[in-house]
């Protein structure tokens, strides 16, 4: 068997979900994380491949995650928007692509960033968090105290 | 007559045009307009009877709420107000109050909102002015929150440079000394990007301006960083000093060697401009030699004399304010 047929067999290894969430084209690396920031168990993440083969991406590698029941809120859809910038998120329903979301960072979030700045109120007082964030460089800032992160913070804080 | 003339205006409220605010809490949310806006009135006021003025905020309630001490600013605050005709209801410490029976920060803020027209409050924590601005259906004046923003003295500030320089457009100004941690410096760095200044970053290595600061001047001022104190004393219209703080650094022999770097003398002074003034947040270490007091360059008793005016247009723009 060569590289080939050997990546074909794999592939038939992941069944296909019948309702749920796909996250495909995920940064190599980021997978796990996204696992962890969502909280999925068992039942939920049908399947996990990290560091798998990708024509379409730079790395030529990627992440993908496979969801069974699940389906994401909008606040956690903004989680994976803050990690996994250019990923596609597919909403299956009756094996069938219903939505597909290539994502890009939001604007603004709320309540999902912890502020990195510990004499800010947010984390003195139960608030709901309000960020708003930059491109070019990636950076969120505190509505409340202006404390700015960048994009290797921002992965770190938010919340699980 | 001339009485008459502020009672009818003090009724009329404000343009959004002219003044976009609804509450003071950070120099970032001021638009060039407005920062004219509350500069104008403060000449304005400054230029006012005692008795004109105090009909001001005649009938109003300030609320100042300071949670944690601080003398000059409480006490600036609260001599405007004053002066203005307001009742000052309020405390100066936190022990006071119900945050120590445990009481959120945010419902200590929508109690008061009930009893006061304005506002006033100082708190260690940063983001409070902002919060309160949010669960206050009245107009906030932040007096400084945390190591965050401090607007009035901002203000004050360029009132101060106004006033004594003449003007605020295209500036050459000096910050001496702790441009890491001194909030004043920050905030003023930023305000004056409005009116094309030219920056002058003099610090230790130790003690340099933020690099998300200069950058952000950068995109619309002229900046030269450097460590060079005397140099570029001849270039500038302003010296803004600040004091070097020993707590800040972690390695006392690297306070100790720049502690007396950067010490204002009136020989440092000789190459100046005539016309050059030197500012200061205050309180002085040794970072301004006393005989420089009695030079025409220095300014900074005048600034913290600014604050009244300034505070006091402050609370007379935001007694006008629709929230």
């Amino acid at each position: 068997m060569n590289k080939e047929e050997a990546i074909k067999k794999l592939k038939v290894r992941v069944t296909p979900i019948g309702n749920g969430t796909a996250i495909d084209h995920i940064q190599p690396g980021v997978g796990l994380t996204i696992v962890e920031v969502l909280g999925l168990d068992v039942k939920e993440a049908a399947a996990i491949a990290l560091n798998t083969e990708s024509k379409k991406m730079k790395e030529k590698r990627k992440d993908l995650i496979l969801m069974e029941n699940r389906f994401l809120t909008e606040e956690e859809l903004n989680k994976v928007r803050l990690l996994a910038r250019g990923a596609t998120v597919n909403t299956i329903k009756n094996y069938k692509i219903e939505k597909k979301e290539r994502l890009d960072l939001p604007e603004k979030v709320e309540g999902i960033l912890q502020c990195i700045n510990p004499v800010c109120i947010t984390n003195h007082e139960n608030i709901k968090t309000k960020f708003s964030i930059k491109k070019n460089p990636v950076k969120a800032k505190c509505f409340y105290c202006e404390t700015s992160m960048d994009e290797q913070e921002i992965k770190k804080y938010i919340k699980k | 007559m001339h009485i008459s003339f502020f009672l009818m205006d003090s009724k009329n409220s404000l343009k959004k045009t002219d003044f976009s605010l609804t509450d003071i809490i950070s120099i970032y949310d001021f638009r060039k307009e407005d920062i004219l806006f509350v500069l104008k009135k403060a000449a304005e006021i400054e230029k006012m009877t005692p008795t004109e003025k105090s009909l001001l905020l005649k009938n109003k309630i300030v609320a100042s709420m300071f949670f944690e001490p601080s003398t000059r600013t409480r006490l600036s605050f609260e001599t405007a107000a004053n002066s203005l005709g307001a009742k000052i209801v309020g405390f100066s410490e936190a022990g006071v109050t119900s945050a120590k029976k445990g009481e959120s920060f945010s419902d200590t803020i929508k109690t008061i909102s009930n009893y006061a027209d304005i506002l006033v409050i100082r708190h260690p924590l940063s983001g409070t002015a902002r919060r309160a601005a949010e669960v206050s259906n009245k107009p906030v004046l932040n007096g400084g929150d945390g190591p965050n923003q401090h607007p009035t003295q901002t203000l004050l500030d360029l009132y101060t440079i106004k006033k004594y320089v003449g003007r605020l457009e295209d500036l050459k100004i000096g910050f001496v000394g702790d441009l890491k941690y001194g909030r004043t410096v920050h905030s003023l760095a930023t305000a004056l990007t409005h009116f094309n200044a030219t920056q002058y970053y003099i610090s230790p290595e130790s003690l340099k301006m933020p690099k998300h600061i200069s950058d952000e001047v950068k995109e619309k001022c002229k900046v030269f960083e450097t460590e060079e104190l005397e140099k570029f004393i001849p270039e500038v219209d302003v010296l803004y000093m600040t004091r070097i703080q020993k707590e800040r650094f972690p390695d006392q022999l690297e306070y100790e060697k720049v502690k007396d770097a950067y010490v204002l003398t009136n020989a440092s002074l000789k190459n100046a401009k005539k016309t050059m003034k030197v500012m200061h947040p205050l309180p002085r270490v040794n970072e301004i030699a006393v005989e420089v007091d009695e030079t025409e360059h220095a300014i900074y008793f005048q600034q913290t004399a600014a604050g009244i005016p300034v505070r006091e247009a402050l609370l007379e723009i935001l007694s006008k304010v629709k929230k």
